[in-house]
C-alpha cells in the first residue's frame, strides 16, 4: 500500500509538474513549433540512466511506454522478433496455443466504421496490478520503479495472475527450455510476460522493442520516465491524447496508445 | 478396530476396494508426473484456457468438502438430533473430501514441487493466498471436532468447536466464489453473488456425497435408513438443488442485463458450442430438473434408489455447471477492444478451445480415487456409521427435531 501511495504521490507530483510544463510550452510554442521531429527522434533514441549495482529501483522513477498506433503498421512485427530474440523466446511448440507471446502484434478494427489499427501488445506494467493482488506466494510484483515482473524463484505455475490479467499478457511456459539468456531467466511451469527489458533498462538501454523499432525508422515506440516532466514520454503524454486500454479498471497502465 | 466383525467375504470386498482406490491413486499420480516432467504441453491446456479438468475436479471436491460437513452442522450448531449420529462421518469426508480436492491441485501446479514455497511466501492480498490458511486451519478445525465426538471427555467442546468449524467452512467456501469473484478481467466472473452460490452449491453437492456414502455403508451393513429420517435429508437436498437453481438464474440474469454481458451470455446459453450443452443438459436438466423430480414425485421418491439417483445425478450437474463456469469462462475472449474486431497471433478476440488430455482425466480421476481409498479406510477403521435410535428419539418427543 505504501508502496501505491508513493506511486499515488508520484503521479499527483507528476500531473501538476505536467501542467507547468504545459504552460511553459505554450509559453515557448514558437519554438517548439520550428524544431519539432527531429529533437522528437533523438530524444526517443537516448538511453535511460543506469541503475548501479546494489542499488535499488527508484520510486521516483514511473518507466512507461507510449505507442504511437497512427505508425505502427499492421504487417510489421520488428517489435516481436526483437523481443523474442532479446528474451530467448526461441522454443518451438507443436500447438501454438501453448507457445509463450510476451508482446504481440494486434490488428483491432472497429465494426462500425471499419477504421483499423494495428498495435503491439504486452505486459501493460499497471500501477494496480491485478496480477500481483492475486499471486498468492507473492512471485508476482512490483518493482518500485513501475516494471511489473515475475520472480522465477517463488512462482508455483499456478496461473491465478493468467486469470486476472486483462490484457492476456502473461504467459505459462509449457515445456522444457534449452538456449536461454543468462539475463532472463525463463523455467518450465512458470508464468511470465514482458519485463520491459528489465535487465536492459537497468544498464541505461532501452527495451529491445523500442530500441528495434527505432532504428528501424517507424518510431511507433517511446520509452521513458513517466514521472520525469523532462522526459520525451511526459511531454507528449501531456501534449497527445493517449488511451490506456480498459481504462474501465482504473489500473493506472505503463503503457499509453496514441491514435486509437 | 473390530475388524473380526467382517466375514471373509467382506474382507475380500474391502482389499477389492482398497486395491482399487489405490490403483486409481497411483495412476493419478503418474499422470502428475508425466505432466511435470515433460510440462503442461502434454496437456489439452493452454495460454488461452489454462485451467482445465484438474481444476474443475478440484474445486469441485474442495466446495463439495465445505458442504459435506453441513450434516454435522446442522446437528452440532442447530441442534437438530437427527442429524447428530451422521456428525462424524460428515467430519471424516469433509477432511478427505479437501485432501482430494487439493491433491489435484497442487499436483497440477506448474510446479508441483514448491508446493511449500505456497505455504512460506503467503500474499494476503491473494485469496489463493487466504486459502492457503483456510485450508490447514480447516483440516485442524474438523480433526479437533472430530476428537470432541469420539472423546468421551471431550464431548463438552463439541459445540463450540462444530460453531467454529461451521463459520470457518463458511469464511473457506466464500474465499474458493471469492477466487473467481475478485477476478476483474474476464466477463464471466467479477460478481459478489458468487461467494453465496459457491456456498449454496456446497450445500448441495456436500450433501449429495454425504448421502451417497452413507447409503454404500447402509447397504454394506444390510441397513436401511429409515423412512423418514430418508424423506428428511432428501428434502433437504431438494431444497439445496433449488437454492443453487436460483442463484445460477439470478446470476444469469444479472448477467443479461448488462449489454456489456449479453454476448458472454449469449455464447454461454446458445452459441458457445460444448458450453449451452453442457449448461442446459448437463446441468438444467440432468442436474436439477431430473432430480427434483426424482425427489418430490409421489411415487417415486419413496422408492428404493430414488434418492441415490438424485445424489449422483446432482454430482454430474455439478460438474457440468463448473466445467461451463470454469472452462467457458476461459474460453470466452477477453474484450479488451470494445466494439472492435480483434485478431493476433495469440488467439485475440477468438473462442479458446480445450480438449482435456488423458493425463489431465487421470490426474482427476486420481483425485477421486484418493479420497475414495481414504474414505474406504475411514469408515472401516473408525466405525462412522450413522445409527438411528428412533425410539429413543421419539420417546424423548423431539424425534427429528
Amino acid at each position: 500500500m505504501t508502496e501505491r501511495n508513493q506511486t499515488e504521490k508520484n503521479s499527483d507530483k507528476s500531473t501538476a509538474a505536467r501542467r507547468n510544463f504545459i504552460g511553459a510550452v505554450a509559453a515557448a510554442g514558437g519554438l517548439a513549433a520550428i524544431a519539432p521531429g527531429i529533437h522528437l527522434v533523438q530524444v526517443s533514441q537516448a538511453n535511460t540512466p543506469p541503475r548501479p549495482a546494489g542499488e535499488a529501483a527508484s520510486k521516483a522513477v514511473r518507466w512507461g511506454m507510449l505507442i504511437d498506433t497512427t505508425k505502427c503498421s499492421s504487417g510489421c512485427n520488428d517489435c516481436v522478433t526483437a523481443c523474442a530474440t532479446e528474451n530467448g523466446i526461441n522454443e518451438t511448440v507443436k500447438d501454438a496455443r501453448q507457445g509463450s507471446q510476451w508482446i504481440r502484434k494486434i490488428d483491432i478494427k472497429e465494426v462500425k466504421t471499419g477504421r483499423s489499427h494495428s498495435l503491439p501488445m504486452m505486459c501493460q506494467h499497471c500501477a494496480n496490478p491485478p496480477c500481483v493482488d492475486v499471486c498468492p506466494t507473492g512471485a508476482s510484483m512490483k518493482r518500485a520503479d513501475g516494471i511489473v515482473l515475475v520472480d522465477r524463484h517463488i512462482c508455483i505455475g499456478c496461473r491465478y495472475c493468467m486469470m486476472a490479467c486483462p490484457y492476456k499478457a502473461r504467459s505459462f511456459v509449457h515445456q522444457p527450455l534449452t538456449d536461454q539468456n543468462p539475463e532472463v531467466p525463463r523455467g518450465q511451469g512458470c508464468v511470465e510476460s514482458c519485463t520491459f527489458c528489465v535487465h536492459r533498462i537497468d544498464k541505461g538501454q532501452q527495451p529491445a522493442c523500442v530500441e528495434t523499432c527505432t532504428k528501424a525508422g517507424h518510431n511507433a515506440m517511446l520509452f521513458g520516465d513517466l514521472n520525469d516532466p523532462n522526459s520525451e514520454i511526459a511531454r507528449r503524454v501531456a501534449q497527445v491524447t493517449t488511451t490506456q486500454v480498459r481504462a474501465d479498471l482504473k489500473l493506472d497502465l505503463g503503457v499509453r496508445y496514441q491514435g486509437i | 478396530m473390530k475388524i473380526e466383525q467382517y466375514t471373509p467375504a467382506e474382507e475380500r470386498l474391502f482389499y477389492i476396494l482398497l486395491a482399487f482406490g489405490g490403483l486409481v491413486s497411483v495412476i493419478g499420480l503418474g499422470a502428475a508426473y508425466y505432466m511435470e516432467h515433460f510440462g503442461h504441453v502434454v496437456s489439452g491446456m493452454t495460454n488461452q484456457v489454462f485451467w482445465g479438468l484438474p481444476h474443475v475436479f478440484g474445486i469441485f471436491l474442495i466446495v463439495a468438502a465445505s458442504g459435506v460437513l453441513n450434516v454435522a452442522s446442522i446437528g452440532s450448531v442447530f441442534g437438530k438430533k437427527v442429524y447428530k449420529p451422521r456428525a462424524p462421518l460428515s467430519g471424516l469426508l469433509a477432511i478427505i473430501m479437501l485432501a482430494a480436492g487439493l491433491f489435484i491441485i497442487m499436483l497440477d501446479l506448474g510446479r508441483a514441487d514448491r508446493v511449500l514455497i505456497a505455504a512460506t511466501h503467503v500474499n494476503l492480498t491473494s485469496v489463493f493466498g487466504w486459502n492457503m490458511i483456510f485450508y490447514p486451519v480447516f483440516f485442524g478445525v474438523v480433526g479437533l471436532y472430530l476428537w470432541t465426538l469420539m472423546d468421551r471427555r471431550m464431548h463438552g467442546y463439541s459445540k463450540a468447536v462444530g460453531v467454529s468449524a461451521f463459520i470457518w467452512r463458511l469464511a473457506m467456501t466464500t474465499g474458493t466464489g471469492s477466487i473467481f469473484g475478485f477476478v476483474v478481467a474476464r466477463q464471466a466472473y467479477q460478481s459478489a453473488i458468487l461467494a453465496p452460490m459457491f456456498i449454496i452449491m456446497s450445500f448441495a453437492w456436500g450433501l449429495a456425497v454425504f448421502l451417497l456414502v452413507q447409503r454404500s455403508m447402509y447397504a454394506w451393513n444390510n441397513m436401511e435408513l429409515h423412512p423418514s429420517v430418508r424423506q428428511r435429508l432428501k428434502n433437504l437436498l431438494a431444497i439445496f438443488i433449488a437454492a443453487v437453481f436460483y442463484f445460477v438464474v439470478v446470476y444469469h440474469l444479472t448477467n443479461i442485463y448488462y449489454a456489456k454481458e449479453t454476448a458472454f451470455e449469449h455464447f454461454i446459453l446458445v452459441s458457445g458450442g460444448i458450453f449451452p450443452v453442457l449448461f442446459w443438459g448437463g446441468y438444467i436438466v440432468l442436474g436439477t430438473l431430473l432430480p427434483l423430480f426424482l425427489l418430490y414425485h409421489p411415487a417415486i421418491w419413496p422408492k428404493s434408489g430414488s434418492v441415490c439417483a438424485a445424489s449422483i445425478l446432482t454430482i454430474i450437474g455439478g460438474f457440468c455447471l463448473l466445467y461451463v463456469f470454469i472452462i467457458g469462462g476461459q474460453a470466452f475472449p477477453l474484450d479488451m477492444f470494445p466494439g472492435m474486431e480483434v485478431s493476433s497471433t495469440f488467439f485475440d478476440g477468438v473462442v479458446g478451445t480445450y480438449t482435456p488430455s488423458l493425463p489431465e482425466i487421470l490426474l482427476s480421476l486420481g483425485g477421486l480415487g484418493v479420497g475414495f481409498t481414504l474414505t474406504v479406510v475411514g469408515v472401516r477403521v473408525l466405525h462412522f456409521l450413522p445409527q438411528d435410535d428412533l425410539a429413543k428419539l421419539q420417546d424423548a418427543g423431539h424425534a427429528f427435531d
